[in-house]
């Protein structure tokens, strides 16, 4: 038996049915990584030694107590999430060589599960793009096909999962990026509502949009990660003060009676033809299952895709300014002065497409124009909010794709940013309003590519998504149907 | 949307990047590019509409004025390119 | 030429709070600690780390607000002023841009003669402290510290209300005297913990329109701001009257060359794109909360200054001069506790002490003993220990070396001398050697009693009790 096949919950009931060890998980893992990784490179640091070194510790531990319920499950971390003595990169040539002094809350909470991290997982670089393609270090590679990107920005972390590298990972999510590349590497990743899990240690893109979730190979083990990273910090001022939840208690495989609106705007032009397909036959799937599935109208993503633009770079441009080569951080050889310091720094150690956002950033803040865009772009944010409310009085769930295509070959959109941006389509209007959203795989196309159905609930009611999500992944089982075969 | 290279290269500098000759036409027809499509927002139905700055609307999110010191002051310093007497060494400012 | 002009000038004070811990981290605002050892992720702008806002900060601004007749604001947020500094490790400073806590204030200061002027205030702030820059004298680079990054500061923007260097001056003594007495700010200017921008103009006298201003930042000391003041106003006009205009730009002042020089690359020109902070939420001030801290907002001058001419029955400038310091003030009323003479104690600090003040350059915040020594001093002169001329030179000790008046006059052998027959003595001595004075004095010149005493006085080297010395002349004078 292959360890690294089984779910978390697969391996929480082996754990406690004495049939394998703590140790025996992680070092499954440690060999899947050495047989995979060079074909499909999702990882930035892997921490074979420390993950062994802990897992017998863990395991020590676990033969002398009752049991605790993930101790011992390993875990990748996306690089942009800061773990103390440990290099954290966020995928840039600005941060190579960065140990973190602190970690991140998350983090602190998966110790506390004296959970084991695997390593830390590629992504792009500071978290700005849909491919991952824009990593200072590597490609990662979509482990259905290789010759295909496998979504971004937590391209590594779905597809560490995808390829059992990693049982599960920490993703985070500004614009789409857990969701999207979930939805290209066939597994499943939640972005909670803003303010459910802290932000406090996630290194920033946009501080008003970014959210850590999970990325996992089943919902079940969704409930699980969120039940371990949900919850008020009081350093993250806009982590909400909510009462803590046992997720996995809402998966109820019963959706019957549920209110489920199809926004008609989200499955018209630009949706490729297969992945409307996939869509529809899940919305089949749903009503079949009892629940009520009707058209609706939220004529707001492109409002949204525009304002997400605005207000992230604007963000992201004034956030990456402390990467200036002084406290630490890249620093360029060739300076006279402290402005050459600067500048010479930052060109050298901040990407293309890093760049491209600060300066997209920089101008709409900047002075003449802040009325015109970024003011706007906050209203735009208050009609979207206005908007999702409106679907959910009516509705409980709004189902759409969630990305207009299934993954993409290599260097097909890197080179035209706004066919990029436009990518994002399906999932940025979410992170506009705050709300929370889950991508599982529905099918896949006529290439075995994935497709992602996205499903966004109200604030903070992550628990009716993931019962709708699992209501259809009990019925449809894509994982026994479907497995990433490593194209080439 | 016309954004001219005197702009881009202001911008650039109030963003300490440098961009190089052969390299602001591209900026240029980029940040053209997204500014017409961010441009979008302008017909928006947002008459008296309120800005939305954060997410949630939550407000008063306070901490108490009592002394938590950092423990591992080392970290802090352990990643500066170049320090002198726990202090990050910079060039010279005017 | 300078009198067909007029001044004027709009004040940005910077005061750094007294609280515990900076404005968004727990680290302490202790001043001069070991570099870099009052930090954090937050504050040291670690990647990933989040401001948390301290509450006593916004507290202590409504203080100040309510102190200075402010409207305080019930919605109000958190802006981020974004610009590159060595000192900014975020290169952004959190401020408050469009909605400041407090605006539309004013207070009155005192001019020169007597009368009194209403200056306004725009706005009071809150934000966070920079860092600090080293100079490396062997090297020319520069060290960075960050340990005052992030210690909360409120900055009070007046209206371009003034039009003397003087009134900037009484006006900044005002404020500073408003945030000691609401304990809000130590305001330790040779600290840097007070500091302000002085924004100056000229304008023909009459003229409706403001001119162009120049300002000059990060001023500590009331005697730069003065002669910056005054040097900026005349080389302004200088300017002008050659038919030169004035560019708006910041300045800095030398204090050793006594001028001013242009410090900004032109291009270089600020464009702070101020948005609002998304990591920090909306501040929204309940009636309750502003009720509450007005209610326990401690004496200001004006009340304190009423009760010394009610009870204590002191002149109005003696009052008005005691209690423009808080730290005057207290000295005063912790002496007159123990020691019950509130004239003396008055006296003695508006004239023998104010005066070392003023050679020594000094704040009454820097005088060196504290309310119990004071009073010491006034109980000896009280009972006769000790002489106004020995009481002046144990001041001067004081300053220099300050502890228990009694040892000191111990120690030096100060004490007054009020025995009989040792006083009797002296005198005698003094008035076998001044035949003349006696004759003098039955002549009617009363002046030569004065003389008599002088010349016992210098026998004793100040020792001796004036009291006892005339009465025992006067006896034997008029045996």
């Amino acid at each position: 038996m292959d360890l690294t096949e089984l779910t978390v919950h697969e391996l929480q009931e082996k754990l406690k049915n004495k049939e394998i060890n703590v140790s025996d998980i992680t070092k499954a893992y440690i060999s899947r990584i050495d047989e995979k990784e060079k074909d499909v490179q999702a990882f930035v640091t892997v921490l074979k030694e420390e993950a062994l070194k802990k897992s017998e510790e863990v395991q020590a531990q676990f033969d002398n107590r009752e049991n605790n319920a993930l101790a011992g499950i390993p875990i990748g971390i996306k690089d942009n999430i800061n773990t103390k003595g440990i290099r954290t990169t966020c995928s840039s040539k600005m941060l190579e060589n960065f140990i973190s002094p602190y970690n991140a809350t998350v983090i602190e909470k998966i110790n506390e599960e004296n959970m084991i991290t695997l390593g830390k997982l590629n992504m792009d670089e500071f978290a700005m793009g849909a491919s991952t393609e824009y990593s200072y270090f590597k490609k990662t590679k979509n482990p259905w096909n290789l010759s295909r990107v496998p979504g971004g920005s937590s391209g590594g972390s779905a597809a560490a999962v995808a390829a059992n590298m990693v049982p599960f990972a920490l993703g985070s999510d500004t614009g789409g990026s857990i969701r999207q590349p979930a939805a290209f590497c066939g597994v499943v990743g939640l972005k909670p509502t803003y303010g459910l899990v802290s932000r406090y240690g996630l290194v920033a893109f946009a501080s008003s949009l970014d959210q850590i979730g999970p990325i996992t190979k089943d919902v079940k083990d969704c409930a699980i990660l969120l039940n371990v990273i949900a919850g008020h910090d009081e350093k993250d001022t806009t982590s909400a003060n909510i009462e803590k939840k046992d997720y996995t208690k809402a998966l109820k495989n019963d959706v019957k009676g549920l209110k489920i609106g199809v926004p008609k705007e989200f499955l018209g032009e630009g949706i490729n033809e297969e992945v409307k397909s996939r869509i529809l036959e899940a919305i089949e799937e749903y009503k079949k299952l009892g629940a009520i599935v009707e058209e609706c109208s939220l004529d707001i993503a492109k409002y949204a895709l525009a304002s997400y633009y605005i207000i992230a770079c604007a963000e992201a441009s004034s956030n990456l300014g402390r990467f200036d080569g002084i406290r630490y951080g890249y620093r360029s050889k060739n300076f006279n002065n402290i402005k050459e310091l600067y500048k010479n720094s930052r060109s050298e150690g901040f990407g293309e497409e890093v760049k491209r956002r600060i300066i997209l950033g920089t101008y709409v803040l900047s002075s003449g124009y802040y009325d015109a865009y970024y003011k706007k772009a906050q209203q735009v944010r208050t009609l979207v909010k206005q908007e999702f409310e409106k679907c959910f009085n009516k509705y409980d769930v709004i189902l759409t794709p969630t990305s207009p295509t299934v993954a993409f070959e290599f260097g097909s959109k890197s080179n035209n940013p706004l066919e990029m941006y436009m990518a994002d389509i399906c999932t940025v209007s979410v992170n506009i309003a705050g709300v929370p959203a889950i991508s599982i795989p529905c099918g896949v196309d006529s290439n075995g590519m994935p497709v992602g159905l996205q499903l966004i609930g109200n604030n903070f009611a992550e628990e009716t998504i993931l019962n709708a999500a699992y209501t259809f992944e009990q019925q449809f089982k894509f994982r026994e149907k479907y497995k990433p075969e490593f194209k080439i | 949307m016309q954004v001219s290279k005197e702009e881009i290269l202001h911008i650039a500098n109030l963003a300490n990047l440098n961009i190089k000759e052969e390299e602001i036409e591209k900026y240029k027809t980029n940040l053209e590019e997204i500014l017409n499509f961010a441009n979008i927002v302008n017909n928006a139905p947002i008459d008296g509409l309120n800005e939305t700055i954060t997410a949630n609307d939550s407000y008063n999110v306070f901490r108490k004025d009592e002394v938590k010191k950092f423990e591992d002051r080392e970290a802090l310093l352990q990643n500066a390119p170049e320090k002198e007497r726990r202090m990050f060494k910079i060039p010279k400012v005017m | 030429m300078l009198n067909d002009y007029e001044v004027v000038i709009g004040l940005e004070v910077h005061a750094e709070l007294s609280t515990k811990t900076k404005i968004f981290c727990s680290c302490p605002t202790t001043f001069g600690a070991e570099p870099n050892t009052q930090t954090c992720p937050v504050c040291m702008a670690m990647p990933g780390a989040l401001p948390v806002l301290n509450e006593k900060v916004v507290e202590y601004a409504v203080k100040a607000g309510l102190a200075t007749n402010c409207s305080i604001s019930r919605n109000c947020k958190n802006d981020r002023k974004n610009y590159f500094y060595p000192d900014l490790p975020k290169a952004y400073q959190i401020s408050q841009f469009d909605k400041p806590l407090c605006e539309n204030g004013e207070i009155e200061i005192e001019l020169e003669n007597g009368e009194k002027k209403k200056i306004g205030i725009t706005r009071i702030h809150i934000e966070e402290d920079a860092g600090k820059l080293n100079h490396d004298e062997f090297d020319g680079n520069c060290l960075v510290d960050l340990n005052r990054a992030g210690v909360p500061l409120i900055e009070i923007v007046s209206e371009p209300d003034l039009r003397s260097a003087k009134e900037a001056e009484s006006y900044l003594r005002k404020i500073k005297s408003i945030l000691e007495y609401i304990e809000v700010s130590d305001c330790k200017m040779q600290e840097g913990s007070l500091r302000a921008d002085v924004n100056v103009s000229v304008r023909k006298k009459g003229a409706k329109e403001f001119g162009t201003r120049t300002e000059m930042k990060n001023m500590n000391s009331f005697r730069s701001i003065v002669r910056a003041i005054e040097y900026e106003a005349e080389r302004q006009v200088q300017e002008i009257e050659k038919g030169n205009k004035i560019s708006q730009e910041t300045l800095r002042w030398d204090d050793v060359s006594g001028r001013t020089f242009s410090m900004r690359d032109k291009e270089d020109a600020q464009d702070y794109r101020y948005f609002p902070e998304p990591d920090l939420v909306a501040i929204r001030l309940s009636e309750e909360y502003i009720q509450n801290i007005k209610d326990n907002l401690p004496e200001l001058p004006e009340s304190r200054k009423e009760r010394y001419l009610n009870e204590y029955k002191l002149s109005e400038k003696d009052a008005r001069l005691l209690t423009a310091s808080k730290y005057l003030s207290d000295l005063f009323e912790g002496a007159l506790a123990i020691c019950g003479n509130a004239k003396l104690v008055a006296n003695w600090l508006l004239s023998d002490i104010s005066r070392i003040l003023n050679e020594k350059e000094l704040e009454p915040d820097q005088i060196p003993f504290g309310e119990k020594e004071l009073a010491k001093l006034i109980i000896l002169i009280d009972n006769g220990t000790i002489s106004s001329a020995i009481a002046k030179k144990v001041v001067e000790e004081l300053f220099e070396n300050p502890k228990d008046p009694e040892e000191i006059i111990k120690e030096k052998g100060w004490i007054q001398i009020s025995d009989e027959s040792a006083i009797k003595e002296v005198v005698l001595k003094v008035l076998a050697n001044n035949e003349q004075s006696i004759i003098d004095y039955k002549a009617g010149k009363d002046r030569a009693l004065g003389f008599l005493v002088g010349q016992a006085m210098k026998e004793t080297k100040g020792k001796a009790n004036p009291q006892m010395l005339n009465k025992m002349f006067l006896e034997e004078l008029n045996k």
